[in-house]
């Protein structure tokens, strides 16, 4: 337990040196993505294969080595997840990719104990091979400031976090300054709200610290419902004392002694570093009752969601956490003075928290120079669609859409037509070409009628049909809808029905007018942000790609061809060899024939999914 | 049935949550960890425990979607649906496992309840699209291939348990 500031300092050197002295560290990808790739077992295998060579292995910072140590460790997720599992290695910096078992006993006797590179197992893209990690295209052009950290080190230890520079901000904030002066830093660090909306921080806490109440609260949402994104996941989940202590500091700066984090029900791995950042910062004293020695006390709660996208919203998450069902309610009054239990709460999301620590460290003047002019600092998005490197990123704001999708991702998946991205997910619009050059932050793209939302961009090519995407964000809202309101519950469910008969078609002359005229009801009348945002991607697709309404309704015909029931799926006779693959791969046995002789597709069953097509090698499979 | 259903496992929860009204979306998501559902026998025990009403109980269980009333399958196969997985074709997966398992949209779980089969929105592995879980391990650029041998990997290590 420490007492006091000095022996928090004396504990960093003390552990900044161990860490610097490591001579050997093999950093495992323990993300989702990397885990699911195999990484644990390659983890355990490394682990007997250094044993056996007589080696020590530390899975911890230890202060005091003996001998040869190498340094084994799980980190969380790097973002580039479909090069995994991923293996980095220091003090070298080299990144090895797609990581198998068989591999594990090459990298001890080659890399382990040799110091040799291995080539086979470095990420290549054209003839180039990249070595390390900050080398490699995807990676080079972007800005890492809050996700510097994930997959570098250990996630599941706070001696590392510590040993490099992990609460010092805190640190600061409990000694050298004021609760008005971390308000006013956060204030004019114009640190604006990451989990779309984008209201400045600052502005919350100040509301909050100005209150005199005696409980107050910090809550910290990383119930990140957008389908598709997954940014927050991977904070908490690689780097969770980063914003553990954001939320410490927002509990000093507002006079709050309780912090609750409530975290998507899909996310176990984040949940399972939390508790266990939690329970190390406790038994530090860095969390708990009088914080290293001084008279302020912050305790922080896991509460865990239960599936339920509304509770993303502020008054429904608050409820949430109190054990209601998560109904939104009508504001004003703001959360910032009637929030969780009724008390004054400042409710921020996770990279807004993960932001904290290095704008008090390095000063409101040092973020401000990153990113634009109205809307500082960096962005993390998620990547997903038709584009070549898929995966989390982190730019300054103000970035454009071509950098990010031509720069990072390396431009589109086979050579294919860029046709649209989609921003912000259920709550989002689709933006077209002509957008490419738009700077992304919160106030550009608000005037074209779109918003960062929680970050998610899903880049897509000609082969997508923008009715459809309509439909699918359509039927995630209208399933998520929590029914408190009519415009909510019964615009969204008359809009779906349309949209699924444009799809199937069975689209009516009169069918976009009215979707228009819903949407128009629904965005002024709904209580909630679900409601009021839930027909942005129709109303932005209707705007930007009215054509392809209308040829559905009036021509019944999809033009990106993708239309499922508007597709008709044959086998060419003359070029069909009869080798039944594509019977295997239908998920609905809907081929059928001899082998040797030309199959059939017996359309009453098809569900168009496609899979045969891309299964036949002859292709033979077409479809009109 | 009342009578002999064994109270202990929630017994233990309640205490871990210093039987808590504002807990009780934990206490049920623990109850549901256990049993894989939550038993109707849970419930009025709970608002005796807990002093609420049961009726408020059953409305916070409705409330969310995770929680279950009816009993699920050994191994519960969630197909995610999000964007990253449903523009590089989760559909198609989703089909195999409910044609493999005798399941459709309104049917979930298979009625020896050893199978259940649902969506969800992203499970955070987007870059390794399209991604299903079946109980807490991930499976990642699933086809509908290998969700057949799948299938069967199951079905092989139930008839050897
Ligand atoms: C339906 C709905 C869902 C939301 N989901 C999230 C979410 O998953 N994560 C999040 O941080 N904010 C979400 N928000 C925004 C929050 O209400 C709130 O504005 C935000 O958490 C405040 O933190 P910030 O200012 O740091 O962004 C959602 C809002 C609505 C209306
Ligand atoms: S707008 Fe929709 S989600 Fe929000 S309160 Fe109304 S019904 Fe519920
Ligand atoms: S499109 Fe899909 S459902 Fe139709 S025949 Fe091919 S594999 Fe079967
Ligand atoms: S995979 Fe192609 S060649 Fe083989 S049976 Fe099917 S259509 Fe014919
Ligand atoms: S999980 Fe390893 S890179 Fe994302
Ligand atoms: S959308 Fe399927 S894992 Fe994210």
């Amino acid at each position: 337990m420490l007492k006091s500031r000095s022996e928090l300092s004396a504990l960093r050197e003390e552990y900044s040196k161990a860490y610097a002295a490591q001579s050997r560290r093999l950093i495992v990808c323990a993300g989702t993505g990397c885990v699911a790739g195999g990484s644990m077992k390659i983890y355990d295998r490394l682990k007997e294969l250094l044993r056996e060579r007589g080696l020590s292995v530390a899975v911890e910072l230890e202060v005091d080595p003996h001998g040869d140590i190498i340094d084994l460790k799980k980190s969380g997720c790097h973002g580039f997840c479909e090069i995994g599992p991923l293996l980095r290695i220091d003090p070298e910096g080299w990144l090895y990719t797609k990581v198998q078992l068989s591999d594990c006993e090459e990298i001890v006797e080659k890399t382990v104990l040799g110091g040799e590179h291995i080539d086979r197992l470095a990420y290549k893209c054209g003839c180039n091979t990249y070595k390390k990690h900050q080398d490699i295209p995807f990676y080079k052009n972007q800005t890492h400031i809050v996700l510097d950290q994930c997959g570098t080190i250990n996630a599941d230890s706070i001696r590392e976090y510590i040993a490099v520079g992990g609460y010092t901000a805190l640190e600061k904030a409990l000694f050298d300054m004021s609760p008005e002066s971390i308000t006013d830093e956060i204030k004019k660090s114009n640190l604006r709200g990451r989990g779309g909306g984008g209201f400045p921080a600052g502005r919350k806490w100040e509301q909050v610290r100005r209150q005199n109440v005696s409980q107050k609260y910090v809550v910290c949402n990383g119930d990140e419902g957008d389908p598709g994104a997954f940014m927050d996941g991977s904070i908490m989940g690689g780097d969770p004392h980063r914003m553990i202590e954001g939320m410490i500091i927002a509990g000093i700066a507002t006079g709050a002694s309780e912090g609750y984090i409530y975290v998507r029900a899909e996310y176990p791995l984040a949940v399972e570093r939390l508790r266990t950042a939690i329970t190390q910062a406790e038994e530090l004293g860095i969390l708990g009752n009088n914080i290293l020695g001084t008279d302020f006390s912050f305790n922080l709660h896991i509460s865990r969601g239960a599936g339920a996208f509304v509770c993303g919203e502020g008054s429904a998450l608050t409820a949430s956490i109190e054990g209601k069902r998560g109904f939104p309610r009508v504001k004003p009054p703001r959360t910032t003075e009637h929030g969780l239990f009724d008390k004054p709460t400042v409710l921020n999301n996770v990279e807004t928290f993960a932001n904290v620590p290095l704008i008090i460290l390095n000063g409101a003047d040092w973020y401000l120079g990153i990113g634009s002019e109205t809307s500082p600092g960096t962005k993390a998005f998620a990547l997903t669609g038709n584009i070549m490197n898929t995966g989390l990123i982190e730019v300054p704001m103000g970035t454009t859409l071509r950098e990010i999708i031509f720069g990072i991702g390396g431009g589109m998946r086979d050579g294919a037509k860029f046709k649209a991205v989609q921003i912000g997910g259920p709550s989002g619009a689709c933006l077209t070409s002509e957008y490419l050059d738009l700077p992304l932050d919160f106030d550009t793209l608000k005037k074209v009628g779109a918003m960062i939302g929680s970050g998610g961009l899903v880049v897509m090519d000609d082969k997508t049909c923008m009715v459809e995407v309509a439909r699918f964000f359509m039927n995630f809202t209208q399933n998520e809808s929590c029914g408190k309101c009519v415009p909510c519950r019964e615009g969204t469910k008359r809009m779906l029905e349309i949209l699924e008969r444009i799809v199937a078609g069975e689209g009516r002359d009169g069918d976009i007018e009215l979707l228009e005229e819903l949407a128009d009801t629904i965005v002024n009348t709904a209580l909630c942000g679900l409601g009021k945002s839930a027909p942005n991607p129709i109303i932005s697709t209707i705007k930007n790609f009215r054509e392809e309404y209308e040829a559905h309704i009036y021509e019944k015909r999809c033009p990106a061809g993708a239309c499922q029931k508007l597709k008709k799926i044959y086998i060419e006779p003359e070029l069909c060899k009869g080798c039944s693959k594509c019977a295997r791969q239908c998920p609905v046995d809907a081929i059928s024939g001899k082998i040797k002789e030309p199959f059939t597709i017996d359309l009453s069953k098809c569900i168009r999914c496609g899979s045969c097509i891309d299964a036949c090698p002859f292709k033979a499979i077409k479809e009109a | 049935m009342h009578d002999n259903f064994d109270f202990s496992v929630t017994d233990k929860i309640l205490s871990e949550y210093k039987c808590s009204q504002q807990s009780i979306i934990a206490i049920l998501q623990e109850i549901q960890e256990h049993y894989h559902y939550l038993p109707r026998e849970v419930f009025p025990y709970l608002a005796g425990k807990l002093d609420m009403s049961e009726a408020k109980i059953y409305s916070v269980a409705t409330f969310y979607e995770n929680f279950s009333l009816e009993q699920k399958g050994k191994y519960v196969i969630k197909i995610c649906d999000g964007t990253a997985c449903h523009v590089r074709h989760s559909l198609p997966i989703l089909e195999r496992f409910r044609q493999e398992l005798g399941l459709s949209a309104d049917k979930h779980t298979t009625d020896d309840l050893n199978f259940t089969v649902e969506t969800v929105s992203c499970l955070g592995a987007c870059g390794l699209a399209p991604v299903i879980m079946v109980n807490d391990e991930v499976y990642s650029a699933m086809t509908p291939e290998k969700a057949s041998e799948l299938i069967k990997k199951l079905k092989e290590e139930l008839a050897n348990a």
